[in-house]
């Protein structure tokens, strides 16, 4: 388990966290249900945490997870706060629908 | 089984429930397939050796994030596939962004890989847990206190924001 990145290679971990990033983008700008458009929040994140991971191996340094840990804290923080949020945009207006969030259009 | 072998069959999970979780109408099965895809990135993990993260992953993201998430959906009453489609010129302008970005991140990446240099091979335990608690507690004690003070006012925050509001009389 040691020479993991002498067998698989870093440019197959950055390729795959380009992906998933990139499928993230793709939900947020896909989809009008806010829940979902949260869940593609969370998919980004994990795509940049784990490439924190892969070159945190890559340089044989602890410092990189240290920061996965912490932005894991800080996800944790956004998601509870995000969904009490939609749970008050329901309560006012019995939908998540984002394109229904207009009142500030004028 | 070689580990490349066990890296693509964990990367097309990771991919193919992140695209499922998108594309699927029924949000309880969104949230499910994201709970698939938070268990393989923490595969990912476990093949990096990086038992603490993990853990944490598990815990955190497969715990604590997705019984939020299915509790608030299940709050709203939202596990019906009544949702209003968009617009197929703005479904096509997302696709489009999609191929694009991913093109271009691509590209730039193949680019610059001869660049970066090759793997080396210290030998020296960097990523055990007890290795991380030790940085973490001495280096990176300060930010770590600070994580605590902001998870109790993300705490806070939450319970103010979903607090009924009284009805103006």
């Amino acid at each position: 388990m040691q020479n993991i990145l002498q067998q698989i290679g870093i440019e197959n971990y950055i390729y795959l966290s380009v992906i998933l990033f990139c499928i993230g983008i793709f939900g947020v700008l896909y989809r009008r249900n806010a829940i979902i458009m949260f869940m593609s929040i969370e998919i980004m994140l994990n795509a940049v945490n784990l490439l924190f991971v892969a070159f945190s191996t890559f340089h044989q340094d602890a410092q990189g997870q240290v920061f996965v840990f912490f932005s894991m804290a800080v996800a944790a923080a956004e998601v509870a706060v995000g969904l009490a949020i939609l749970v008050s945009i329901f309560r006012n207006l019995s939908s998540i629908d984002i394109d229904n969030l207009k009142n500030l259009k004028g | 089984m070689s580990l490349l072998t066990i890296f693509y069959i964990l990367s097309a999970i990771t991919i193919a429930t992140a695209f499922l979780t998108i594309i699927s109408k029924n949000p309880i099965h969104s949230a499910i397939y994201l709970v698939i895809s938070f268990f393989s990135i923490a595969g990912h993990y476990l093949l990096f050796n990086a038992q603490f993260l993990a853990l944490v992953h598990i815990i955190v993201y497969a715990g604590a994030i997705m019984v939020l998430f299915l509790f608030t959906i299940m709050l709203m009453n939202l596990n019906k596939e009544d949702e209003p489609h968009k617009k197929l010129a703005t479904k096509l302008a997302a696709a489009v962004s999609f191929g694009l970005v991913c093109f271009v991140m691509l590209a730039v990446f193949i680019k610059a890989m001869p660049i970066i240099d090759t793997y080396k091979q210290t030998g020296q335990d960097f990523q055990s847990i007890k290795v991380l608690g030790k940085v973490l507690l001495n280096e990176y004690m300060v930010p770590f206190e600070f994580a605590s003070v902001l998870l109790l006012v993300a705490m806070i925050g939450a319970v103010l924001l979903s607090k009924k509001e009284k009805s103006i009389q």
